[in-house]
């Protein structure tokens, strides 16, 4: 079985739950921005959760299916249509030898995640088979995918087409999005006014958004401690020594435009830190459009473990729903 | 030395061993992920050790953030009785100082550098008080260099080398960084040197280029068939400065699957390092000579 594209969209690549282990090495995690997505779209057509399916930003690919299959749209909202047709998204979709898969205009959010029954099937890289572009690694030859490219797709389970996953289950970023942050890692580096206005201003997500990190502006530039620059750290207030940097991780370069580093983080550098966006929240990232108004809410362990308790339990409920 | 410990998020522990660069703070940090490594602790899914601190990350539906900090503190206060030895390697890696396609690259991007009179080479050279460029390449390749952190990008290694602090070579990065960089190319920045294992983007002066590659995805070239990259934390490095035509038969042993990079085993020892810096270094040259 196998999958022809016609039009690639903008950037999609195959990604499943990611490749844990080898940051240390300078490679990173990877994997589905919006992993609840991703995860729901493969329960809905009786994938494995941590099958590969495909993620596509702000554009749609079009897709020429080879045999059937059945195929489930979650995460942004863009319309699916088969052969013309309109679809619904969060469901599953019988799609029949022949028929052309396409996606109209992105509606809400910004990244869609395509689970197709059997999976992805293109070999694994460290375990995965997650595209990681810079280091041309896993997915389809270790890049998006591009027109004319044949995907291979596994071995499918039988699945009831129809079954779909409810509205409330569906976890979408508010507007303004909200971001839990843990304060940390070099929070001390700036003054508390400057820590104080962080949380209090809203910012927008800059232009330069992708896989590796999401950069805002908007808000006040942070004002930092005094110190004397610690050797090996570099002269700027915002420098330190190249230190490993969290999944998450909120760096200022310069005290002015935050950026959270995502699935495909560079492991580290020498820009501050002023805290983490919790992993509940991880995935509401990769739904997040240039532009849109953001507030960062300052959250405590506890309650960071809490949202990651709810969110967990989201999870448990759009697999019960889908037994 | 006593560590700073924060959390990244919930599932990240970040431990600053020191706020300064020094080979003992890097010292700390590896012997640190090492034992770690060693523990077992349950729910630890990544350790990442770097410069002069390193990261944890976990699960912390296995593990509560709280107890993993204690345990990893625990193991810091074993740490800092162990003594200080570990056992690595020491590797040769060729580097063709002021080579052609870092130098067309550096004239592209003039206008981001300090100085656009001058080359990155002869720049560093100059503002770190060595009268010539043959005397700056002695300094850079004569005394050997610590792995000290892998990563930014797939297997780029970050090196400090292993001398007392007055003679660390220092130089800014570019004032803005480049779009492009050749693949191999030896840099530096800070107090660091780095070799870029991909083509890309780059803030770091370019001194040279090796012929040996160090990332290689498909996992085809003879030495990087077992694991796609090449450096680990922790390996020693010595740099071996080569013209021309060895940089050429080089690339072409590479292609032929006959290139085998020069490496021996060694027990590094911080307490002897310390002792004598220029002796403890010359036994280590002798060792890869007689690798």
């Amino acid at each position: 079985m196998s999958v022809k594209v016609l039009h690639p969209g903008l950037a999609t690549t195959v990604q499943d739950l990611g490749r844990p282990g080898y940051f240390h090495l300078g490679i990173p995690i990877g994997g589905a921005m919006d992993r609840l997505a991703m995860r729901a779209a493969n329960l809905l057509v009786g994938n494995a959760e941590d099958a590969a399916g495909l993620e596509a930003v702000f554009v749609g690919p079009k897709l020429e299916f080879m045999e059937d299959a059945v195929i489930a749209v979650t995460g942004a909202e863009m319309p699916v249509k088969v052969d013309g047709d309109e679809k619904p998204t969060w469901t599953a979709i019988h799609v029949k030898a022949g028929q052309i898969l396409s996606f109209d205009f992105l509606k809400s959010g910004a990244r869609i995640c395509l689970a197709i029954s059997g999976g992805i099937d293109v070999p694994q890289a460290l375990g995965s088979r997650s595209t990681y572009p810079i280091g041309a690694l896993g997915g389809f030859k270790g890049r998006a995918i591009a027109e004319g490219d044949i995907l291979p797709i596994g071995a499918a389970n039988s699945v009831n087409e129809g079954r779909s996953i409810p509205v409330t289950l569906r976890r979408t970023p508010g507007n303004p999005a909200e971001l839990r942050v843990l304060p940390g890692l070099y929070w001390h580096r700036i003054t508390e006014e400057a820590g104080n206005n962080f949380f209090e201003d809203e910012w927008k997500v800059a232009p330069e958004a992708d896989r590796m990190g999401y950069r805002f502006c908007g808000g006040r530039p942070l004002d930092f401690v005094d110190r004397e620059p610690p050797f090996g750290a570099g002269s700027d207030p915002s420098n330190v020594v190249d230190c490993c940097y969290p999944y998450g991780s909120i760096q200022v370069p310069g005290g002015k435009e935050p950026i959270i580093l995502h699935r495909d983080a560079v492991s580290g550098g020498g820009y501050f830190m002023v805290g983490t966006v919790i992993s509940a929240d991880m995935d509401l990232i990769g739904q997040l459009q240039p532009h849109t108004p953001t507030k960062f809410v300052r959250v405590t362990m506890d309650e960071a473990l809490q949202a990651r308790a709810d969110r967990a339990s989201i999870l448990n409920a759009i697999r019960t729903s889908l037994e | 030395m006593q560590n700073r410990y924060s959390f990244g998020g919930d599932e990240h522990l970040f431990v600053e061993c020191s706020e300064e660069m020094s080979l003992e703070a890097f010292f700390k940090s590896l012997s640190m992920t090492n034992a770690i490594r060693e523990s077992n602790i349950k729910g630890i899914t990544e350790i990442c050790p770097a410069n002069a601190s390193f990261q944890i990350k976990f699960n912390p539906d296995v593990i509560h953030p709280d107890d993993m900090l204690r345990q990893v503190q625990q193991i810091e206060k074993v740490a800092n009785k162990a003594e200080p030895k570990i056992a690595t390697r020491i590797v040769e890696i060729p580097v063709y100082y002021q080579d052609p396609w870092t130098h067309e690259t550096l004239m592209r991007f003039r206008e981001r550098h300090q100085n656009p009179d001058a080359t990155d080479i002869e720049y560093a050279a100059e503002i770190n008080g060595f009268s010539s460029v043959p005397d700056f390449i002695n300094a850079h390749s004569g005394a050997p260099w610590f792995v000290s952190m892998v990563g930014f990008v797939s297997g780029l290694p970050f090196m400090y080398q292993m001398v007392d602090q007055p003679r660390q070579i220092q130089v800014p990065k570019y004032l803005s960084p480049r779009t492009d960089t050749p693949k191999l190319t030896v840099g530096y920045g800070g107090c660091f040197s780095c070799i870029y294992s991909v083509r890309g983007a780059g803030g770091y002066q370019m001194f040279g280029i090796t012929p040996m590659p160090i990332f290689d995805p498909e996992e085809k070239i003879s030495y990087l068939k077992d694991f796609m990259v090449f450096f680990k934390p922790g390996d020693i490095v010595k740099f071996k400065p080569i013209g021309r035509e060895e940089y050429d038969q080089c690339v072409a042993d590479v292609e032929q699957g006959k290139f085998w990079p020069k490496s021996c085993d060694v027990t590094f020892d911080l307490q002897d390092f310390q002792q004598d810096i220029d002796a403890y270094n010359s036994k280590l040259e002798g060792l890869i000579n007689e690798c």
